[in-house]
């Protein structure tokens, strides 16, 4: 037992509670939620050293001992999220202090934000699947909320496609869980990996096991992302690289823990489809990354060749293709965030959103270019940047495993993300500047204190990726281990 | 048009108060029997619900002065208060405690934690409950 695990869900949630009562005092709620944010951060540093100590830690709450209660599991994969999406919160927080506006901040912004990482935690960390469903509404409900916030047509139209979206997809998640319960009588985690690992992974199983595919399936964009392009371009620029950050690796990380830890025996049918899928977003990812004309277009498709890119780690799941999921995922969390707000500040520059009429912006502003730059070449996966170890891994493991359509396709997917963003770049930041320098709008130094941050971030874990390998490696040997985490839940009496 | 709603006033002003009862009782009861804070929560909204269709807006909120927003949060606050009462104590997250008491008059009574949890489980429906059917009825 240990209470900190609890903290990464509980404290964003009872401080979003407190600012809803300092409504007008807007300060105040900036600090409040900056320092909230720094403290889950270092909470779930802290944890993630003692998990390396102690192996993996539970919470079984007010003491009710599995499979009978409600638990949460701290393992160094699901704490490795957290921190990297706390981490991107907090920055995300910093660069909205300076550019969300007085109209967003007393309409419950901050709290909203506070609830939504409140969910996104939760579902990290949470070893239920029926809580799992419980975290993964808290987190949507705030971001049906911070999708419609502001009231423009635009957000209003898209907001009612992607309620409707979820709710639909929340809806097959109960049928799932229910026909879960039905078959296998439990819902925790680690009791139903048990049981499917004593009766075997019979068609029933896998049909519930593909039904739970495509509803994680719709919330990660694997494939059925077609809500995803327009729900990600309508609201302000921090919202967008929150969502574009977290929202669907949440989904991703259910995918994993899914198909690795509850239903691995039928990889066959599982696996292929997961694989095939996979292929299919890249592809049409990039169609789409190729056809946009506005940045919005080019980087929402990017999220989701980004998506495909890390299930190929999960289709083929090897050791190596799944610590390169892994740092992918990490990855694919920091620059995301970084590409949508970078993309937020070129438009409230230029105030253009179409790529051609954009022009010269490095002249101006030349750091700003060289982080989109950065950014770009990570994305791309140029060494020694942080997409690099993800990319490299994920190639490896699909070479063991003699996937090379998949490695084909997700190499490819390489070239063009890089092109795509190198066309913003040629044209955007290149050519001849349509602003002097006089009469530029100055970049807020919040943002670029944001920029910096995420930049540095980057570069961290491309560089750093051996400081990084202690935790990752962990995380992976107990997701090609599941025994690991199963007897850390059901076997010790404590 | 004035609508003449005598018999609807006169009716509510009693039926209110046993909706209310109602209401409270269900969430006492939820201990041991059916009931608890959100269906005893459900119950004193929709009293209140009913008090702001039959007389109007202005009448009930000079009477009730409560921003029912936060009358919600509040709730939020109670129930996680509640759950992280138990780290103080080193217990696990969300861990209750009762005891039997004595109370002069009452005799000996069961009282439990849950209850405070329960109350905020209460204050939130009610607070949601009412935002909601007030936002849907303010026209602007």
């Amino acid at each position: 037992m240990n209470n900190l695990i609890v903290l990464p869900l509980i404290i964003p949630i009872i401080t979003a509670v407190l600012l809803v009562f300092l409504r007008e005092s807007i300060m105040l709620q900036r600090i409040i939620s900056l320092l909230t944010m720094i403290a889950v951060s270092s909470i779930t540093l802290i944890l993630l050293n003692i998990v390396q100590a102690e192996g993996i830690i539970r919470l079984d709450f007010s003491g009710w001992l599995p499979p009978f209660g409600i638990l949460f599991v701290a393992d160094s994969f699901a704490l490795l999220l957290v921190f990297t999406a706390s981490i991107v919160t907090t920055i995300c927080l910093i660069y909205a202090f300076s550019t969300i506006g007085n109209r967003h901040e007393k309409m419950f912004f901050y709290p909203f934000v506070l609830f939504l990482i409140a969910g996104v935690n939760g579902s990290f960390l949470t070893g239920d699947i029926f809580n799992l469903f419980v975290c993964f509404e808290v987190m949507l409900l705030a971001s049906y909320v911070l999708v419609a916030l502001g009231g423009e047509i635009g957000q209003l139209r898209e907001s009612l496609k992607y309620v409707l979206i979820n709710v639909v997809a929340s809806w097959m998640f109960l049928v799932a869980l229910a026909y879960l319960y039905g078959t296998l009588k439990t819902l925790n985690m680690a009791h139903i990996a048990e049981r499917v690992a004593e009766v075997g992974q019979d068609p029933l199983l896998t049909t519930v096991a593909i039904l739970l595919l495509l509803v994680f399936s719709l919330k990660a964009g694997l494939l059925l992302f077609f809500w995803l392009p327009g729900s990600y371009s309508v609201p302000p620029a921090a919202i967008q690289a929150l969502f574009a950050a977290l929202l669907t690796k949440v989904g991703i990380y259910a995918l994993i823990r899914t198909f690795t830890l509850m239903f691995p025996l039928d990889q066959g049918i599982t696996h292929t489809i997961i694989g095939i899928m996979a292929g299919a977003t890249i592809i049409a990812g990039c169609m789409g990354a190729l056809s946009g004309r506005d940045v919005y277009t080019i980087a929402t498709y990017n999220v989701i060749i980004g998506v495909g890119f890390i299930l190929i780690g999960l289709a083929v799941g090897t050791e190596s293709a799944l610590t390169g999921a892994v740092y992918y995922l990490m990855h694919d969390m920091v620059a995301k965030a970084l590409l949508f707000l970078l993309i937020g500040m070129m438009i409230y520059l230029t105030g253009e959103t179409v790529v051609k009429n954009m022009s010269g912006l490095i002249r101006n502003y030349p750091l700003f270019g060289w982080i989109y730059f950065i950014m770009m070449l990570a994305l791309a996966g140029i060494p020694p940047l942080s997409g690099f170890v993800g990319k490299i891994l994920i190639g490896q493991g699909a070479i063991e495993e003699r996937a090379y359509v998949l490695l084909a396709i997700g190499f490819a997917s390489s070239i063009i993300v890089l092109y795509s963003l190198l066309r913003v770049f040629l044209a955007s930041f290149f050519g001849e500047t349509t602003i002097s320098f006089e009469d530029r709008k100055p970049i807020p130094k919040g943002a670029y204190v944001s920029f910096c941050l995420l930049a540095i971030s980057i570069i961290y874990i491309g560089v750093g990726a051996e400081t990084l390998s202690v935790y990752v490696k962990d995380a992976v040997h107990t997701l090609v281990n599941p025994s690991i985490y199963i007897d850390a839940i059901l076997k010790e009496g404590a | 048009m004035k609508i003449n709603d005598v018999i609807l006033r006169t009716v509510v002003k009693g039926v209110v108060f046993i909706i209310l009862t109602l209401g409270v009782y269900l969430f006492f009861s939820g201990h041991n029997a059916p009931g608890g804070g959100f269906i005893g929560g459900l119950v004193l909204g929709s009293g209140i619900v009913l008090l702001y269709i039959t007389y109007d807006l202005e009448t009930i909120q000079s009477k009730m002065p409560f921003d029912f927003k936060k009358v919600a949060a509040l709730g939020v606050l109670l129930a996680t208060g509640s759950a992280i009462g138990s780290l103080y104590f080193n217990a696990p997250f969300l861990t209750q405690t009762d005891g039997y008491f004595n109370i002069p008059i009452l005799g000996e009574k069961h009282l439990s934690t849950v209850t405070i949890f329960e109350a905020g489980v209460a204050l939130t429906v009610i607070g949601t409950l009412v935002t909601i059917i007030l936002s849907i009825s303010e026209d602007e």
